[in-house]
Formats: structure tokens, C-alpha cells, sequence
């Protein structure tokens, strides 16, 4: 008859069932954060520059991750087609993350460097050009639609409160870092590349003038997705491998 | 507890709790075949935490279980087996020269599968799939080459790419005429209309006449002065009916304007060094190899 103080009071009963629940959590998911094989670091991630950021959310709001996985998962034929399996570090500054759980295209977590920014250019408007079996819808209006960054140094903000380590320098300049990256040659995108080592700075979409599309923002992040840690370097034998 | 209570019209013992008076609940327990299942589930997981690498410990370990299993390790190992496999082919095209590869019946049929496959994956998305390209990428099935198709021309264009910002890149550029303002729109009309006449396609002969000159003083120098181009510097040849961008007038003027200047990534870095022997040999059995 001991159960009657949970049948007979609501309350207590859903006390009862929340520290019944959380003890789950607790076991499963608190330790995560504190295993060092979880939160192995590598060297080489940095935040993505403003005007990756910008393609990022295009990318988030056209709802890419539908279709697109950025996981390499440790299998050998994802392997040897992909490349090295994603690292839990690589997606450290996503929030959220954009692993994705169903391939209708590729995976993307290494597509950097793999295409010219021209072959992105012609695929974004009509992916049939290039692929012909392609099933992507085609995303011409990207290159006609100027980039809104006119809160770019709020978005920074925003991910600092999330755990993304911008500098106060990083957000100042947020705004003018997303022109200085389609701006090459210039001491602006000499203090981007400082700011965000290894970012590439070109006008992405092949179009003249200085303010950027959207679509060069998408380019800018496609052709950076899994190019920051030099996998030459990276020791695959770090704590999760014994 | 009061003495086992049944419940008059069903005949089932009742759980002895009393809510508003008369309302009873029957104890009708679990199912034994239900029962036994979460039980085997519970024997299971201690299997399964003896075995596998289950529970955290304090510092940051944890407890790795006696099959020590982790699937980096099976992935790396499952790799080099696949490696391993091969090695006796991979060693062979290794040290063998590419021109000899061709001539070897017993490396060519594992060196095309290969290529095939990595061209697929690698190259098909500009080039497409059988490697006939489109507007802007050039067909690899033709012997028409920007940068030679020599096995050795091929092989360094895939190493290191074409205008990629690799440093071994190669690197040469069309100059942009019109962006750059160095010829006026109307020279640069006459001189599309001298390179269509190249090849016969001229739709405005007087313009073409005028065109000459200004194709000597401007594009000899890297297109050759019949206009059949130089490997070297990657000058495409403009007397033959073969066209990267398109052979009508607006689109050989929109070239002399934006000096075109495609970018292939160089695979020096993806792909191993025999791997690119093989999509070499691959590329160069295409149909156009020299």
C-alpha cells in the first residue's frame, strides 16, 4: 500500500516521475560531457567567418540538411568515398549541427575544394546542366538576391551565448569581414584571414562588384565544409582509437 | 493487508485498493512470456556491459569492456584490409610507368576499374559521367586538349589542378579584354568575328577582315598565329568546330570579355598517388589519348 501516496497526489507523483526520468539522462547523457574521448579537440577548427555563417544559414533555411548529410560515419565505403570519417570536434561550432539523418544527394561534410566555384555556380541554378540525374531543385535566385547582412554581428553574438568562442574584435567587425571575404587582395581580407585562418577569400559566384549574393555565401560555405583540419596531421590514434 | 478479496463477477483476486468507496481495481499482472522478456533484456545488457565498452568512470576514462571494441579501430582496420588486398597491384602501378600500364594485360583491367570508379564519384559532376562534359567542361572523349593529353600532361593536370591555387597549379590565364578594358566593344566584336572565320563560322566577313589585326596583336601570342592554340599555356585551339563555351558570336565575345579561365581542383591532396595513375590512364583510354 506504499504506492498510495503516488496514486492519491498528482504532485508527487509527477515529482515521482521527473527523478525517475532524469536518472536516465544523468547516466546516459551527463557523462558525455565529461569523457575525454567525447570531447577529443583537433587542431585546425575555428568559427566559421561571417560570410560562411551567412551561407550556413541559407543553407539551413533552404532546408539543404533535407536531402544532405554532413557525416562521414566510420564505415569503410563512406570512407573510401568521402574521405576520413567526420570527427565530433568538426561539428563543434555548429549550432545547431547539420549531420542530417537521410542521403537523397551526397554527403557534403567534405565537399570543400572538390568542385570549382563555377561548376557550385552553374549547379546552384540548374543542377541538370552539370548532373544530369540529378533530382536537386535548382536554386537560381541565390545569385540574384544580395546578401542581408545587416545583423551579422548579432548572429555572432547570439552563437557566443551558445558557447562559439567570437572575440569582441570578431563581432565588431562582422559586418565588414562579409565583404572583405568576397574582396580579394584587400588589408580587409588580410584581417579576415587573420581573424579566420584558412578561409577563402574570392568572389565566389564569378559576378562583378563588390557586394555579395547569397550565393556567394553558399559557395563560400560549401567550399569550406571538412578543409580545416589537416587530416596529414591528424592522429588517428587520439584517445577514441586504443 | 486484508484477506484476498474476489471480485464477484468477474472471479478475479482484486488489488485490495478502494477508491469513493466501492470502486476496485482487479491485479491482473504482467503477462509471464512479457515478464521474461525485460528479464532476458536485463541479463542481456550486463552481457553487453562486460563485453562492450559501456560505462564512464571518474577522470574521463571508462570502462572499455573485455572485447575492447571501437569502431575508429574497425574502420582503420577494415581500410587497410581492403589496402591490403590490393597492395600487390597498387605496388605493381606504383612502379610501373604509365606507358607500360596500358600495354600490361594483367594491370589494365584492374587500372580501368578503378579509374572508372573514381571517376565516377571524382570527376563526373564537372565532366560528366562518361566524361563528355558540358558548357564549360571540357569533353575528355575528344583528342581536342587545353593542357595536352599526353599521359604525363594528364597526370600533372590532375595532381594539381588548373588555376586551383595549389602552387604546381597550372596557372596561365586568359587575359579579360572587355572587364579590363582592353579592347572596346566594337574590337572585340571584330575579333569574335576573325576567330568564328577560323573555323568557317564567321557571320560578318568585314568584321572578320578587321578582326585580324587585332588578333595578331592580341592573341597571337599564347592562341598561336593560325589560331591552333599551345598546350603549354593551356591556349585552347579556335580553328576546329570545337567549342568549351559555345560557337555563337555572343559566346566567343563573352570569352574575349571575361577571359573565361575555368578552375579544376587539384587532387593532389584527395586522392594517392596510384590512385591518379589509374583515373590518368583512365582519362587518357577515353578516346582521345596521344
Amino acid at each position: 500500500m506504499k504506492h498510495d501516496i503516488f496514486e492519491k497526489r498528482p504532485m508527487v507523483l509527477l515529482i515521482g516521475i521527473l527523478m525517475v526520468v532524469s536518472i536516465g539522462g544523468l547516466v546516459e547523457i551527463a557523462p558525455l560531457f565529461f569523457l575525454s574521448s567525447t570531447i577529443e579537440k583537433v587542431q585546425g577548427m575555428r568559427p566559421y567567418s561571417p560570410l560562411e555563417l551567412a551561407g550556413r544559414d541559407i543553407y539551413i533555411r533552404e532546408g539543404c540538411y533535407n536531402c544532405h548529410s554532413q557525416m562521414i560515419r566510420s564505415l569503410r565505403d563512406e570512407v573510401e568515398r568521402y574521405g576520413h570519417y567526420s570527427l565530433a570536434a568538426e561539428s563543434m561550432y555548429d549550432h545547431p549541427f547539420q549531420w542530417g539523418s537521410k542521403r537523397t544527394g551526397p554527403d557534403l561534410a567534405r565537399v570543400g575544394g572538390k568542385y570549382s566555384d563555377a561548376w557550385h555556380v552553374d549547379h546552384m541554378r540548374r543542377p541538370r546542366d552539370v548532373v544530369p540525374e540529378s533530382v536537386m531543385p535548382g536554386y537560381p535566385f541565390l545569385e540574384k538576391r544580395k546578401l542581408d547582412y545587416s545583423d551579422m554581428d548579432k548572429r555572432l553574438q547570439a552563437l557566443r551565448i551558445a558557447g562559439v568562442p567570437y572575440t569582441d574584435e570578431m563581432i565588431a567587425s562582422a559586418k565588414a569581414d562579409v565583404v572583405a571575404q568576397v574582396s580579394p587582395d584587400t588589408d580587409e581580407s588580410k584581417a579576415l584571414l587573420e581573424r579566420y585562418p584558412k578561409a577563402q577569400v574570392r568572389k565566389f559566384d564569378g559576378a562583378g562588384g563588390d557586394q555579395p549574393s547569397e550565393l556567394d555565401a553558399m559557395i563560400a560555405y560549401l567550399q569550406m565544409l571538412g578543409t580545416l583540419v589537416d587530416f596529414t596531421k591528424f592522429d588517428a590514434a587520439g584517445p577514441n582509437l586504443r | 493487508m486484508a484477506e484476498k478479496e474476489i471480485d464477484s463477477v468477474t472471479g478475479v483476486e482484486t488489488t485490495g485498493h478502494v477508491w469513493d468507496g466501492d470502486l476496485k481495481e482487479l491485479n491482473k499482472p504482467l503477462p509471464k512470456w512479457w515478464l521474461y522478456t525485460i528479464y532476458a533484456t536485463i541479463v542481456w545488457a550486463i552481457g553487453y556491459w562486460i563485453l562492450y565498452p559501456a560505462w564512464p568512470l571518474p577522470g574521463g576514462g571508462y570502462t572499455k569492456g573485455i572485447w575492447d571494441y571501437s569502431q575508429r579501430a574497425v574502420v582503420t582496420q577494415e581500410v587497410a584490409d581492403a589496402k591490403a588486398a590490393q597492395a600487390s597491384y597498387f605496388k605493381k602501378i606504383e612502379e610501373t610507368q604509365l606507358e607500360d600500364i596500358l600495354k600490361n594485360e594483367e594491370l589494365l583491367p584492374f587500372v580501368m576499374a578503378g579509374g572508372a570508379a573514381v571517376f565516377g564519384d571524382n570527376c563526373g559532376p564537372c565532366h560528366g559521367k562518361g566524361g563528355a562534359g558540358s558548357v564549360g567542361y571540357p569533353n575528355l572523349n575528344d583528342d581536342d586538349w587545353l593542357w595536352g593529353g599526353t599521359l604525363e600532361a594528364i597526370e600533372y593536370s590532375i595532381t594539381n589542378g588548373i588555376r586551383s591555387g595549389h602552387p604546381e597549379a597550372r596557372d596561365m590565364a586568359m587575359p579579360r579584354f572587355g572587364l579590363d578594358g582592353l579592347l572596346k566593344p566594337q574590337e572585340i566584336a571584330d575579333t569574335a568575328q576573325y576567330v568564328l572565320s577560323l573555323s568557317g563560322g564567321a557571320t560578318d566577313e568585314a568584321a572578320a577582315g578587321r578582326g585580324k589585326q587585332l588578333f595578331a596583336d592580341n592573341c597571337v601570342a599564347c592562341h598561336g598565329e593560325d589560331g591552333k592554340g599551345n598546350p603549354a599555356v593551356g591556349a585552347p585551339n579556335l580553328a576546329d568546330s570545337i567549342w568549351l563555351y559555345g560557337s555563337r558570336l555572343a559566346d566567343v565575345e563573352r570569352s574575349i570579355v571575361t577571359g573565361r579561365g575555368g578552375v579544376m581542383p587539384s587532387w593532389g591532396g584527395r586522392l594517392d598517388p596510384v590512385t591518379i595513375k589509374m583515373l590518368t590512364a583512365y582519362v587518357h583510354s577515353l578516346g582521345g589519348g596521344q
